[in-house]
């Protein structure tokens, strides 16, 4: 039993034209003990910036308050919204200086940034627990059901998907890993990015 | 660390905001998790592993400088995390370093004396050479006792020529003619041991890099996707990324999009983004500002 | 004085006689038809030992058993299965029953139930009535008979995408229609070459080869879709019996 599976939980998030989507499980567990079908893992950064959050549930508040902070004042300073790759380097950064005493979490981010020209280009990431950087061109995944996640996404994903089938694959993909992983599950939410509106929607799925 | 110093009880003066990327916190590693994670620890939770580059990763010498050579795979235990990383990490124009190990650290360990670097050329005013890039790293690796998990092969060209090395977790470093490091090293040196001559020419050179490569890529489980190379002359550095790309995806069998209104969902929420702003003047005249 | 042990102390010695030798396998059970697939790269840590080890066998003309784990113990494994179903046409002038060759394996597993042979199997083949079936095993003889499984390193990646495009799940119908029960064998080769070849991708110790299986029940119309699938092999003799074919495919070697 690693710490990562004291709480459970997964995200994955994958790329549409030009669109982002992000999604995670709503399990709160104590080891095998389901606690909570609630816990949201997933939260808004800007308006086009997401940040899924799976490992341990402490760390999970703890970090989303941490970067909540630290985007304030970014954008006090600059006075000007954070770019999504700016935001995916504070959260690696904030990662790594705890190299020696780590967070228990693996972030993924999603997001929308803006290209000179004017429209928007879709940006997904992830890191390990003590900050690495991945940047990937089609999904990246994180949490317990990972290993589930990396097949079904691997086998599902199709580039240039328009919001609503990127809604279904990304859906799909999660709902299958987690029905696998006795970790997650009890409820998904999806969030689809788009570049003029953000679709949260909560999915039915098993509940055992 | 943190603890003995305190916390700034003024806006500190600019030299010291230059450096740190906080004025809440002081810089260097923070330790503050370790007591929760060694209590954690002593209940039976071991610690999750992080990223790592099971890597082939390699340099030789040739007539005019440095080949630097990578696969670009990152791993999480058997898993293929990463598909097409980057391993050639930038120093400076002119040296160039390639990691493995954890590679959050050899991520880490290379900007930050990529960053010292620029500010070391700054202050004497003249390229900097690359010994003083392997001085620099040795030292920070050794001051963290080997805990620092980065294995680099560093290599560039200076004032003094071109200049090839090891360095290992632990401090430690080596001067060869042609060097490998990672998983895929044992693979990648017998090409090397069996191919490299002294003066070789830059085609040449660079064919026995990525031959070395190539054997990592298909020999070690560790190492695999794409080929990329840097190669240094006195004159100019070119980052070959991904020259070869031998595991490309096939084609899948079927299509995998689904009918819209496969998943079913219970609540839906939309929430709209601001677009476009419009400035719209109402009535009066606008304000006087000569 | 180096290099003395003390007597003064009991010494404990342990010897590992297993290892893990990578790979995946799966099969899918279709309406009077099975496939069973493996890849064929052998490894151990970051190794390749070989790029064409076969993790599936042909038992008899309407049963193939797909073996994965420690690959010494399932060759020897399947030895000793194929022996004991030697034993058999010798004493009874036939070939044993699907259904019973899956008991047969149970037994021969639990029987090594504190010693175990460190093999996950999966048998594939026609039962007595014309249908295709797939009996999964766990290392010591628990079994059941399903639709599809896949096992072995990329178990993980695999079953939840199977779980998707073989049993529907998580998938609502179109309204006014339903799910089919049984997806036809063209459907069922693609899906396992697409499981292999994303398996392929992510897991480090799946890839170089795959070896297709497909046994057809006694005047199968699934026959008619194998024609346009190149590089198709007969294992089987004979037209008016099962029919045994295996396909074989590359998977990226890095």
């Amino acid at each position: 039993m690693s710490i990562m599976e004291l709480n459970g939980g997964s995200v994955v998030a994958m790329v549409g034209k030009d669109c982002v989507a992000i999604a995670s499980d709503l399990r709160l567990g104590n080891q095998a003990l389901s606690v909570a079908t609630n816990f949201q893992k997933i939260f808004p950064v800007t308006d086009r910036i997401y940040l899924g959050l799976p490992g341990l549930a402490t760390d999970v508040t703890t970090l989303r308050e941490r970067f909540r902070f630290r985007v304030n004042m970014y954008t006090i300073k600059e006075e000007r919204e954070i770019e999504p790759e700016t935001f995916a380097h504070l959260v690696s950064s904030t990662l790594y200086e705890h190299r020696f005493g780590p967070y228990y979490i693996e972030p993924v981010m999603a997001g929308l940034s803006k290209t000179p020209s004017g429209g928007v280009k879709p940006f997904i990431a992830a890191t390990d627990l003590i900050g690495c950087l991945n940047f990937a061109k089609d999904f990246v995944v994180a949490g317990t059901a990972s290993t589930k996640l990396y097949g079904v996404a691997e086998g599902l994903w199709e580039p240039d998907l328009e919001p609503e089938d990127l809604f279904e694959t990304i859906s799909q993909t999660l709902l299958n890993a987690v029905d696998r992983d006795a970790f997650s599950g009890w409820g998904c939410i999806v969030h689809v990015i788009t570049k003029d509106k953000v679709i949260t929607r909560t999915l039915k799925g098993r509940m055992d | 660390m943190h603890h003995t110093k305190p916390l700034c009880p003024k806006p500190p003066s600019n030299a010291s905001t230059m450096a740190s990327p906080s004025i809440y916190t002081s810089p260097g590693f923070n330790f503050t998790n370790e007591l929760r994670n060694n209590f954690m620890a002593e209940k039976g939770l071991p610690l999750p592993k992080a990223t790592s580059t099971g890597t082939t990763i390699v340099g030789c010498l040739f007539k005019d400088g440095i080949i630097l050579g990578a696969d670009t795979r990152a791993t999480e235990g058997p898993i293929v995390a990463d598909k097409n990383c980057e391993k050639i990490h930038y120093i400076t124009e002119s040296i160039r370093c390639c990691g493995a190990g954890t590679a959050a650290d050899t991520e880490f360990t290379t900007a930050l004396i990529s960053s010292n670097m620029e500010l070391h050329a700054l202050s004497i005013g003249r390229k900097p050479r690359v010994v003083t890039a392997m001085t620099m790293l040795k030292q920070m690796l050794f001051r963290n006792q080997g805990r620092i998990g980065a294995a680099l092969v560093l290599g560039g060209v200076d004032s003094t020529g071109p200049h090839l090395f090891t360095i290992h977790p632990h401090g430690s470093t080596d001067k060869l003619p042609y060097v490998t490091m990672g998983s895929g090293s044992l693979a990648a040196m017998a090409v090397f041991e069996s191919g490299w001559q002294p003066n070789m020419e830059r085609a040449a050179a660079l064919d026995l890099v990525k031959a070395a490569i190539s054997a990592g890529i298909f020999n070690d489980l560790g190492s695999g996707s794409n080929i990329d190379a840097c190669i240094i002359t006195e004159s100019q550095t070119d980052m070959l990324r991904n020259v070869e790309m031998p595991n490309p995806r096939v084609q899948k069998e079927r299509g995998y999009t689904f009918r819209r209104g496969t998943t079913a969902w219970k609540t839906e929420s939309v929430r709209d983004l601001v677009v476009k702003e419009e400035i719209t003047f109402v009535g009066g005249d606008a304000m006087d500002t000569t | 004085m180096p290099n003395m042990i003390s007597l003064a102390q009991p010494q404990q010695r342990q010897f590992n006689p297993y290892t893990e030798n990578g790979g995946t396998i799966l099969a899918i059970a279709g309406a009077d038809f099975s496939v069973i697939a493996g890849d064929t790269r052998q490894s151990e840590g970051y190794s390749i030992q070989t790029r064409y080890a076969p993790k599936v066998f042909r038992l008899t003309d309407k049963a193939v058993l797909a073996v994965n784990g420690f690959a010494a113990d399932g060759n020897m494994f399947v030895k000793k299965v194929r022996q004991r179903l030697e034993w058999y046409r010798h004493a009874h002038a036939k070939d044993m029953p699907l259904r019973a060759i899956a008991r047969l394996i149970q037994t021969m597993l639990y029987a090594r139930r504190f010693f175990p042979f460190y093999v996950y199997n999966i048998l594939g083949g026609i039962e007595e009535d014309g249908t295709g079936a797939v009996y999964s095993f766990d290392p010591v003889g628990s079994y059941e008979r399903e639709a599809c499984r896949a096992a072995g390193a990329a178990q993980s990646l695999v079953q939840p995408f199977l779980d998707n495009q073989i049993y529907f799940k998580n998938q609502t119908p179109a309204p006014g229609t339903s799910h089919p029960v049984h997806l036809p064998l063209s459907t069922v080769l693609a899906l396992v070459i697409d499981s292999f070849t994303s398996a392929t991708e992510r897991h480090i110790e799946v890839g170089d080869g795959l070896e297709m299986y497909v046994v057809l029940s006694k005047g199968s119309t699934a026959f008619q879709s194998l024609g346009a699938i190149h590089g198709i092999q007969e294992l089987t003799a004979t037209e008016d019996g099962e029919r045994v074919f295996v396909i074989r495919r590359e998977l990226k070697k890095d």
